[in-house]
C-alpha cells in the first residue's frame, strides 16, 4: 500500500489550505523577506496554561535536539528527550570544528542577510528551497546572541568584541568560532540549557535509549518505541508530537567523519511508516580529512576547512613523484585550486575542492604511502605570519594531526584526502519542518531542507540551532493548537504492534548465527558506496551498486553473526540493527543518484560535465526535490518542484 | 610498509554491575603501528566473535578525542601513556612488538560498572543539572557585541570550557573526586560577566551535588590534571574553592 502523501491538517494561517494531493511545502505567501514574519503573524498559539498538557518526544540531543528540547521546556511544554549515548552532551555535533555563520556584518565587509541567503542557495547549487534558506539567514544573528548569552566562549578581538573568520564559498568573514571546537561549545551551551530544564523537572531525560519505531495513531505521529541499550528492554512512549533530531546517514559509507554510533535507524523507521525521504544521494565529501592508513581503519578524522584559509593545496606536477615535499622545488608543484579557480583559490566550496583532489590522485599525482592524498602546506603562511600566529589559529588541529599521523605539520605539509562528512538529504519536511506524517517534525541534519545539493562550511551548526531555538517553537505550537489530539496511551494497539515488530527483528538478528560479522558486512557496504555512490558517479556504476547492495543485504539476513544476547549491553546487536537499515538506504541512494541525470553540488555524474570537467546542472529537468515514498513493493518517486522567485539560476562559478 | 606487532592484552571482563569481574588475557597477533588503541580493541573483538566468545564492551563514539565517550585505564593510567590524549587518539606506534597492555574500566564508587569497560557516568550530568549553566531562555538575549569581554578572559574561559566530561580525572584521583570536572565548569562560567548573577547559587549547588553523588574530596594530588586529555589546570579547583567560600561566607 502506498502511504498517503497528503496531510490532513486544519487551516493554519489564512494563506495555507488543507488537503493538497502532492507534497506541499506550505511556503507562506508574500515577498521572500516577509514570509517568516507573515507566517509568525498568522499562526495559532498554545495558551501558556495549556502547554504543560502537551508531551513532546524529542529524539536526539545534538544541536537541533538539544536546542529544541530546552526551548520547548522553557516555554512550558512537557518534554521527553532521548539519546543513544550515555549523556546528551556527547551527540556528534560536538565534533564540529570550524564555526557558525551569521550575517552580523561586524567586520563591515559587505555582509547582509540577503548575501548569506544567496551564498547558501548558490552553494547548494540551486536545489534548496528559497523560503527556508532565507529564514535561516534571518535567524542566524539571533543564534549568535543566544549562544553568547549562554556563555559560549567565542573567539574575541583585543577590544573585547567578537572575532570572525572566512570560510569556503563566501567572500566575507561571517564565521564565529571557538578555537577549533565550535561545535563542542555550542553543543555544551544547548546541553547546559537542557540540563537546567532537567533540573527543573521540565525535561525527562532518557539516555542510552535507541528509537526503533514510530507509532502512528489515526494517521498522526503519537509515540515511539525505544530500546534500553543497557537492559535490552523495549519501551513505549506516547506524546502529542515527535521531533526527530537524529543527524545524518554518512555512516552508510562505513568510513566517514561521523561518530561510530551515528546512524539512520530512527529516520529510516519513520520512512517505513510513511515519511518520504528526500534527495538521499546528496552527500557531502569533505576535502580536508586525514587519509586512510589501513584495513583496520574504523573512522576518518576531519581537519577543519578553516585550514584552507592559510594552507595551500598542491601536488607534484610529475606523476609518481616520491621525493619528500621539501625537496620538490616551487616550479615543480601544481597549486591546482589556485590555478583553476583564481578568484576563490583554496577557498572553493567543499564539493569542488574534493573532486579536484580526486582528479589529482586519479592522474597519478597523489602523495604519501597510499598515493591517495594531496598536500596542504602552511610553509608560506608560517613565513608570512610566524609560527605563533598559525599556532594560535590552528594549534589544536595541528596537534591532532600529529597525534594521528606522527608527522609535524609545522615542518612538513599535511597530507589530506576527501571523506564523507555530511548528508544534505534526509526526511522530507515542509516550511514548518513537518514531514508528510502529521505530528512528525524533523530538525537539523536529519531533514533535507536547507543545503540543497551541497552545504557550505559553518552552516550545519547554524541550521541545527535555528531549527531548535527559533523555528520549532513556532511551528510546533501551530500544529498543537490547530489539531484535535485526543489522549493516546501506551496501551493503544498501535504501540503493541510496533513493539512486536521491533522485538521480532532483534530476535531474528540474534538467531541467524552465521559466519560474517556486522563490521565485515558494513565494511563491504561502505566499499560499494564509496566506489559507486561516492565523489563521482556513473550510470553503470550505480546499477552495479544496486545489484551488489541487494545481494549483500540478502546475504546479511542469511549469514550475519551477532554475538551475545538482547538482555545486556550489546554493541554488536545495536550496530546490526543499524546496518540492516543502511543496507536498505544504500540502495535508495544509488537509485536516487541514477534518477538524477545531472551533476549538481555533491552529486557528480561523470556523464554530465563540461569539457573542462566542471559539473553541468540540468535546471529544465531537475529543479525539484526528489522525495521517495516507501512501500513493501519498493519506492515511488514524488517530486516537489522548486520555484526560484528571487534568485536567478546561474552556473555556479568560483573561477 | 609498516610491520605488524604481536600485542598481549589483559582486559577486565565483568558481565554486569553485580557480577564478579576478572582479568582475561588475549593476544592480537597483527597489530599495526598506525592503528589507534580502540582499533586494536576492534580487532580483538572481531577475533573474539569469530571464536564464539563475547566481545569486550567499551564506550566510544567520535574517536577524535572530543565527545568524551571513551575512557579506559591503560597500564594503570587513565587514557594511557600519551599526555593530553584520550585513548581513542592513542596510537599503537607508541608500543612495540611483544608488549603486554593492561586495560581496566574507570574505577570509582560514583561510576558503577555496567559491563566490561563501560561505566555509568550519569553523576556528571546531575552535577551540571544542579547549576552548571546560565539561565537564559531562547529569544531573550541582547546583541552579542553589546557585552565586550576581554580577550584574555574569553581565552581562559575557553581553556576551562574545553572539558569533554570523560571522567579520567575521577579515575585518576586517589579519592575519586570529581573536583576537576566540576571546577572546570564553575571556572568557565565565573570568567564571564554573563555568569555573574548566578555565581553563588551555582557553586554551592554543584559542589553539594558532587558530594551527594559519592565523589571524594580533593586533597591536591593533581593526578587529575596529569591525565586530563584537554589539559584542564587544577587552578580551576582553587577557583572553585574561592567561589565556594565567597558564596557561603559572603
Amino acid at each position: 500500500m502506498r502511504p498517503a502523501l497528503t496531510k490532513a491538517r486544519s487551516v493554519k494561517s489564512k494563506d495555507i489550505h488543507i488537503m493538497k494531493p502532492v507534497l506541499d511545502s506550505h511556503i507562506p505567501d508574500g515577498p521572500l523577506k516577509e514570509k517568516w514574519g507573515n507566517y509568525k503573524n498568522g499562526i495559532k498559539l498554545v495558551n501558556p496554561a495549556n502547554k504543560r498538557k502537551h508531551t513532546v518526544l524529542v529524539v536526539g540531543t545534538g544541536l537541533a535536539g538539544g536546542s529544541a528540547a530546552s526551548t520547548l521546556a522553557e516555554l512550558g511544554y512537557n518534554v521527553k528527550s532521548f539519546c543513544i549515548q550515555d549523556s546528551p552532551r556527547r551527540a556528534h555535533s560536538i565534533a564540529a570544528q570550524g564555526g557558525i555563520n551569521a550575517a552580523k556584518n561586524y567586520p563591515n565587509d559587505g555582509d547582509t542577510v540577503w548575501r548569506l541567503f544567496y551564498d547558501t542557495v548558490k552553494g547548494g547549487d540551486y536545489r534548496s528551497r528559497e523560503a527556508n534558506v532565507h529564514r535561516l539567514a534571518e535567524i542566524s544573528n539571533e543564534i549568535i546572541d543566544q549562544c553568547v548569552a549562554q556563555g559560549v566562549p567565542f573567539a574575541r578581538e583585543y577590544g573585547g568584541l567578537l572575532d570572525n573568520r572566512s570560510f569556503g564559498g563566501a567572500q566575507v568573514s561571517r564565521t564565529f568560532y571557538a578555537r577549533g571546537q565550535t561545535g563542542q561549545q555550542l553543543l555544551l551551551g544547548a546541553y547546559q540549557s537542557m540540563s537546567r530544564q532537567i533540573g527543573l523537572g521540565n525535561i525527562e531525560m532518557f539516555a542510552r535509549q535507541e528509537m526503533l519505531d514510530l507509532v502512528l495513531v489515526d494517521g498522526k505521529a503519537r509515540g515511539i518505541i525505544t530500546r534500553n541499550l543497557i537492559t535490552g528492554e523495549i519501551e513505549r512512549h506516547a506524546g502529542d508530537a515527535v521531533l526527530l533530531c537524529t543527524g545524518g546517514y554518512g555512516n552508510v559509507y562505513y568510513l566517514s567523519t561521523n561518530a561510530k554510533n551515528s546512524n539512520v535507524t530512527a529516520a529510516w523507521r519513520c520512512h517505513k511508516r510513511g515519511a518520504t525521504f528526500a534527495n538521499p544521494c546528496f552527500t557531502q565529501i569533505h576535502p580536508t580529512c586525514i587519509p586512510v592508513s589501513g584495513d583496520y581503519q574504523s573512522k576518518l578524522t576531519l581537519m577543519s576547512e578553516s585550514l584552507r584559509n592559510d594552507g595551500r593545496v598542491w601536488v607534484p606536477k610529475k606523476q609518481g613523484d616520491n621525493r619528500k615535499p621539501k625537496d620538490i622545488p616551487e616550479e615543480e608543484r601544481d597549486y591546482y585550486l589556485e590555478r583553476r579557480y583564481p578568484s576563490f583559490g583554496n577557498l572553493v566550496p567543499r564539493d569542488v575542492a574534493s573532486r579536484n583532489a580526486k582528479y589529482a590522485c586519479d592522474e597519478g599525482k597523489g602523495v604519501g604511502e597510499t598515493k591517495l592524498a594531496v598536500f596542504l602546506d602552511f610553509a608560506e603562511a608560517i613565513s608570512r605570519l610566524g609560527q605563533e600566529a598559525i599556532a594560535a589559529r590552528y594549534g589544536n588541529l595541528f596537534e591532532m594531526y600529529e597525534r594521528i599521523t606522527g608527522e609535524n605539520p609545522y615542518e612538513t605539509p599535511m597530507r589530506i584526502y576527501p571523506a564523507v562528512h555530511y548528508t544534505m538529504g534526509g526526511l522530507w519536511v515542509d516550511y514548518e519542518l513537518q514531514s508528510n506524517v502529521p505530528g512528525l517534525f524533523v530538525l537539523g541534519e536529519a531533514n533535507f531542507s536547507d543545503h540543497g545539493a551541497n552545504r557550505l562550511g559553518a552552516s550545519a551548526l547554524m541550521q541545527g540551532l535555528a531549527d531548535g531555538y527559533f523555528v520549532i517553537p513556532y511551528t510546533l505550537g501551530n500544529y498543537l493548537a490547530s489539531n484535535d489530539l485526543p489522549k493516546v496511551t501506551i496501551q493503544d494497539e498501535a504501540f503493541a504492534t510496533a513493539q512486536t515488530e521491533s522485538t521480532a527483528q532483534i530476535e531474528k538478528l540474534l538467531s541467524i548465527q552465521g559466519t560474517k560479522t556486522v563490521t565485515e558486512y558494513h565494511r563491504e557496504l561502505g566499499r560499494i558506496m564509496w566506489d559507486h555512490v561516492g565523489m563521482s558517479r556513473t550510470e553503470e556504476g550505480l546499477q552495479t551498486a544496486i545489484k551488489e547492495i541487494t545481494a549483500l543485504r540478502e546475504d546479511f539476513w542469511e549469514n550475519v553473526l551477532v554475538p551475545g544476547e538482547n538482555s545486556t549491553l550489546n554493541k554488536n546487536l545495536e550496530f546490526a540493527g543499524r546496518l540492516a537499515d543502511f543496507l536498505e538506504l544504500g540502495e535508495l541512494m544509488a537509485r536516487d543518484a541514477l534518477e538524477r541525470a545531472e551533476s549538481c553540488g555533491g552529486h557528480f555524474r561523470e556523464e554530465y560535465q563540461s569539457e573542462e570537467g566542471e559539473a553541468m546542472r540540468n535546471d529544465d529537468l531537475f529543479t525539484y526535490v526528489a522525495a521517495w515514498a516507501y512501500s513493501e513493493n519498493g519506492h515511488t518517486l514524488v517530486k516537489e518542484p522548486l520555484e526560484y522567485e528571487s534568485v536567478k539560476l546561474t552556473t555556479r562559478s568560483y573561477k | 610498509m609498516t610491520e605488524s606487532m604481536n600485542i598481549k592484552l589483559k582486559v577486565w571482563r565483568q558481565a554486569g554491575p553485580k557480577a564478579q569481574g576478572r582479568f582475561e588475557t588475549y593476544t592480537v597477533p597483527d597489530a599495526n603501528p598506525h592503528m589507534s588503541f580502540l582499533e586494536l580493541l576492534d580487532v580483538l573483538n572481531e577475533q573474539l566473535i569469530k571464536s564464539d566468545q563475547d566481545p569486550v564492551e567499551f564506550d566510544h563514539d567520535c574517536r577524535e578525542g572530543i565527545c568524551g565517550s571513551c575512557g579506559v585505564v591503560v597500564d594503570g593510567v587513565a587514557h594511557g601513556p600519551q599526555r593530553r590524549t584520550a585513548c581513542c587518539q592513542l596510537h599503537m606506534r607508541h608500543y612495540k612488538d611483544g608488549d603486554t597492555i593492561v586495560v581496566e574500566p574507570w574505577r570509582a564508587e560514583a561510576f558503577p560498572i555496567i559491563k566490561d569497560l563501560v561505566v555509568d557516568r550519569s553523576a556528571f550530568d546531575r552535577i551540571i543539572a544542579a547549576g552548571g549553566y546560565i539561565s537564559i531562555n531562547a529569544g531573550a538575549a541582547q546583541d552579542a557585541n553589546s557585552l565586550p569581554i576581554a580577550k584574555t578572559a574569553a581565552e581562559l574561559a575557553m581553556d576551562f570550557a574545553a572539558c569533554i566530561g570523560c571522567g579520567a580525572c575521577v579515575a585518576a584521583c586517589p579519592n575519586a573526586s570529581a573536583s576537576l570536572f566540576t571546577a572546570a565548569k564553575i571556572s568557565h562560567l565565573a570568567m564571564l560577566p554573563q555568569g555573574a548573577p548566578e555565581r553563588k547559587s551555582r557553586v554551592t549547588a554543584m559542589v553539594n551535588q558532587m558530594a551527594e553523588e559519592g565523589f571524594g574530596d580533593c586533597s591536591n594530588h593533581a593526578e587529575c590534571e596529569a591525565v586530563c586529555p584537554k589539559g584542564i589546570s587544577i587552578s580551576t579547583i582553587a577557583t572553585m574553592r574561592r567561589e565556594y567560600m565567597k558564596a557561603v561566607l559572603g
